[in-house]
């Protein structure tokens, strides 16, 4: 303001109108709003791991007293072996499966594709439940195994495989669809057999794609719980040490001390792919002309064969969790029945746990859109102001990083302190919506800003000129021309508050327990088929949304989106 | 329906919920003011939370139970590591040994609920007044699936010495003694009925045949009656409700005597709502309560509400199977024994 009350000086400089304080003022209010749900609560975290069990600082010592324990060190080990087996495996069926639906003529993609999206649906304790079902001492196909047992390695690799695939498989279709049809006739021309051609021209050019799926798959099964939870057995790793030191023995500074460990593999595989997907950017270039397969007997028919078995695989996982879940008393009574959703019947607060999750979740996709897209969109259209938006970006990215698990200890660390002012936050449904907003943050984020970078910023200079004020600009032009990235934004933090369990599991209340941890609550006591249900609730509620959303996207697309046709 | 509506639409749908959101953190409802909240930290099982508090509330309608549950090991780690901070008000619902504990820290704060006199001696603190009541006994059981039984020709189990043959190898499991009430109490019985010595080694055979440890004490029971596992060491309560689910499950109460352990209630030294918290002391104590523990439980604190419980034997005839158990040594030895079970043992245990 001052800078408009003085005279003009001898120095020239650009003047900030009172419209870009009040930018400039809201963008600090981002800033300042994601450093006290990301970084205080995490250097929260990180200092309680230097400190013994008074408060006092005590250096290394937490760690070394970690690693002397060979149980506990034993975990890291594990942890690193299912998570680079569970990683090879997701990747090379994800890229099988990615190449069938590019690169092949084969009928039925676009139902292979959503198909592929399922396990996005469910909780990642579906997975380990239904391994119990298909695979354990009563499972329907234990003999696959050949007597060895579900419960451990192998039981974590097959669930994290499912769980992970659909990330893989969207990087990596990503990836190859952008393929240039000229470089194939040139290897066709060249008389390239088809095997060199795979190598020669697909591989490479889903090269960048596949290690993006690797580092972002990887980091995803060594932070996860859910799976090695439910169906780990004695196998430790962790993301389950973690909660067992933080909830089974109260003892926050291990719990914090394995935090930063597993902190550290997903901060580098992150650092990893950011680098990577820097490079990626000129490989396509405009003069490229869109690849179309033709159609191939024999490939096609193996691609077919190959995508009915992945797609019978997964469908399976959700159908085994589907079909015990109606069942009377598995194995034993086979007769279907309702009495498996009688939650009231089954734990404390019973179905007002997914209520608790409906209610949450909407929470989430509200507020969560409305900071997410005015953030992103202060970040690209503010003017000057540089080091606060680049401040904003980085910590935009953070939450990528760090594991769910992580972040929800951090919040009680930050949250519970009795001297901080927002004290009074713990225990409610607020926190576990900031906190589930701060943990699908970077998603939701730059979906955000690629569909504000497609606006031209000439939008914004030109209503400068004509005194428009940029809120108005915002409402006007920029919020509608954005719905569907909009739309997108909200269902991804919707989706991800209903299947969350790593986040929410050390911040949750008797009265405000989600679905998904009544899943958990559930299996520990033994009531495995109504925790079956209860995941089931889930995914049908996440189905239910993504097809709303589907139609809304639809509808308001022709609407506010008519002048992207001609 | 333009854009603009479009957008005036949902801002307007979002400006609701924002000012539903400030309005929500703003000021709790109105009606929550006239009734006491008091936070109840619980290891009772899960499917008894709503009755518990539906009952009390029934009956004490100006106090507000805000339950914290979870198992026994667990709501013992919490309520030591907030011994400084303490967060509830008032114990309902844990193992005796674990408040044993807790009243040697001083956490406790004595006070002789109304109608004590109803209570044995044998079920309360001896101290007066006193620092816990008891509600009900709670007792080690084994649920045997018989489907498998057959299947596998598995031999009769009579005793837990029978637990021990090769022929069970990987078919038993039990709940881990650190997170579970049940767990510890089965370890405490068998090294007082054997000996130490008698009981570790009887535990290393044991170990052998043990498919897993798990976190509750009701999950052994579930397992066997799935046939996951075809036997589990459990409590009769849990093995009386698996059995009236359908369960094809033997309740088997070993000869030598069952290892048993008592839910308690205590009140909080340093609460803030002394008065609703002794409030619910008094109830858990009274006839009502114990006539509703009685539903589950074949031994309650308060004598003359017993009831038969679905496949169990009649609560006098329950009371004989019970082996003796010094609460003293059990909660006193508590820490040594879990160390050493957890030196010999951790590697097969479940995550808790």
């Amino acid at each position: 303001m001052t800078d408009l009350a003085l005279p003009p000086h001898h120095v020239v400089r650009q003047e900030v109108s009172r419209d870009e304080w009040i930018m400039r003022t809201a963008t600090m209010a981002v800033g300042v709003l994601l450093i006290f749900a990301l970084v205080l609560p995490l250097y929260a975290m990180l200092s309680k791991s230097v400190e013994d069990k008074a408060g006092q600082f005590i250096g290394l010592a937490n760690y070394i007293a970690y690693f002397k324990t060979p149980a506990l060190a034993q975990s890291v080990v594990n942890s690193f072996f299912v998570s680079i087996v569970s990683t090879v495996i997701t990747v090379v069926l994800a890229f099988g499966y990615a190449f069938a639906l590019t690169r092949s003529a084969m009928p039925f993609k676009e139902l292979f594709k959503v198909i592929a999206l399922f396990p996005l649906l469910a909780p990642s304790l579906l997975p380990g439940i239904s391994l119990v079902y298909l695979f354990g001492n009563q499972g329907l196909i234990k003999g696959v195994l050949m007597g060895n047992t579900i419960y451990g390695p192998i039981g974590i690799i097959i669930g994290e495989v499912f769980f992970c695939f659909p990330h893989a498989f969207l990087i990596i279709l990503t990836a190859m669809s952008l393929a240039d049809a000229r470089l194939y006739e040139a290897a066709e021309a060249l008389r390239a057999s088809r095997l060199r051609i795979f190598f020669t021209v697909t591989l490479p050019g889903a090269k960048y794609g596949l290690i993006s799926a690797f580092f972002v798959v990887f980091t995803l099964v060594i932070t996860d719980f859910g799976v090695p939870k439910v169906i780990g057995g004695q196998y430790n790793v962790l993301a389950t040490d973690i909660y067992k030191q933080v909830i089974g023995q109260q003892n926050f500074q291990m719990g914090s001390v394995v935090s930063v460990i597993l902190l550290l593999p997903a901060i580098i595989a992150f650092a990893a792919d950011r680098i990577i997907q820097r490079r990626q950017v000129a490989l396509l270039s405009a003069r490229a002309v869109p690849y179309e397969a033709k159609p191939s007997l024999g490939r096609d028919s193996a691609m077919l064969a190959f995508c009915v078995v992945v797609a019978v695989m997964i469908l399976g996982m959700l159908g085994m969790a589907a079909f015990a879940s109606y069942v009377t008393f598995w194995p034993y009574n086979l007769k279907p029945s309702w009495k498996n959703y009688d939650f009231d019947a089954k734990d404390g607060i019973g179905w007002a746990a997914y209520w608790n999750s409906l209610i949450m979740s909407a929470w989430t996709a509200v507020i969560g859109t409305i900071i997410v897209f005015v953030g992103a969109y202060l970040v690209e259209k503010t003017r000057g102001f540089r080091l606060c938006r680049t401040l904003i970006q980085m910590l935009a990215m953070l939450p990528m990083a760090v594991p769910g698990l992580v972040l929800g200890l951090s919040y009680i660390f930050f949250f519970n302190n009795p001297a901080n002012p927002f004290n009074f936050l713990y225990q409610t449904m607020a926190i576990l919506v900031i906190c589930t907003i701060a943990h699908f943050y970077t998603v939701a984020h730059l979906t955000a800003v690629t569909a504000l970078k497609q606006m031209d910023a000439e939008f914004e200079s030109v209503s400068a000129s004509l005194k428009v004020p940029p809120w108005k600009t915002f409402w006007r032009v920029t919020a509608p021309v954005c719905l569907p990235a909009i739309l997108d934004i909200s269902i991804y933090l919707f989706v991800n508050a209903m299947t969350t369990v790593s986040a929410v599991v050390f911040i949750y209340y008797v009265n405000t327990t989600l679905a998904s941890i009544q899943v958990l609550n559930m299996d520990d006591a033994g009531d495995v088929a109504p925790a079956a249900a209860m995941a089931m609730m889930i995914v049908y509620t996440s189905a239910a949304v993504r097809v709303l959303h589907w139609l809304a996207t639809r509808g308001l697309s022709r609407r506010t989106q008519a002048w992207r046709r001609r | 329906m333009n854009a603009k509506t479009v957008m005036w639409r949902l801002s307007g749908l979002m400006a609701g919920a924002a000012a539903l959101v400030m309005a929500g953190a703003a000021y709790a409802p109105p009606a929550a003011a006239q009734k006491t909240k008091v936070v109840v930290y619980t290891a009772i099982e899960a499917d008894d939370l709503k009755k518990y508090k539906e009952r009390f509330e029934k009956d004490v309608p100006d106090v507000d139970i805000q339950w914290v549950r979870d198992s026994t090991g667990v709501i013992e780690a919490k309520l030591l590591a907030e011994k400084n901070n303490p967060q509830a008000d008032v114990i309902w619902g844990l193992a005796a040994t674990s408040l044993l504990r807790m009243s040697g820290e001083g956490m406790l704060q004595p006070y002789a609920p109304k109608g004590i006199e109803g209570i044995s001696a044998q079920f309360r603190d001896s101290a007066n007044p006193p620092a816990w009541v008891g509600m009900d006994v709670w007792a080690a059981t084994i649920c045997y699936n018989t489907v498998e039984r057959d299947k596998k020709k598995l031999p009769a189990i009579t005793s837990w010495q029978d637990l021990t043959k090769p022929e069970f190898k990987g078919a038993i499991t039990m709940p881990h003694p650190a997170s579970s009430g049940t767990g510890y109490l089965m370890v405490s019985s068998w090294l007082q009925l054997m000996g130490e010595d008698a009981g570790w080694k009887f535990m290393d055979a044991l170990h052998n045949n043990v498919g897993v440890y798990v976190h509750s004490g009701s999950k052994p029971c579930r397992q066997a009656g799935a046939g996951e596992y075809p036997v589990g060491i459990s409590f009769e309560f849990r093995a009386s409700r698996t059995k009236r689910d359908g369960a094809p499950i033997d309740i088997v109460f070993p000869k030598e005597g069952l290892g048993w352990d008592m839910e308690a209630t205590a009140v909080m030294k340093g609460t803030k709502n002394l008065a609703a918290a002794q409030k619910v002391a008094d109830w858990a104590a009274s006839a009502n309560a114990n006539t509703m523990y009685a539903e589950g439980y074949a031994v309650t604190a308060r004598s003359g509400v017993a009831k038969q419980l679905p496949h169990l034997p009649a609560p006098a005839d329950f009371e004989k199977l019970l082996a003796k158990n010094d609460f003293l040594w059990a909660a006193n030895n508590r820490q040594r024994i879990l160390a050493e079970w957890n030196k010999r043992y951790n590697a097969k245990a479940e995550k808790s």
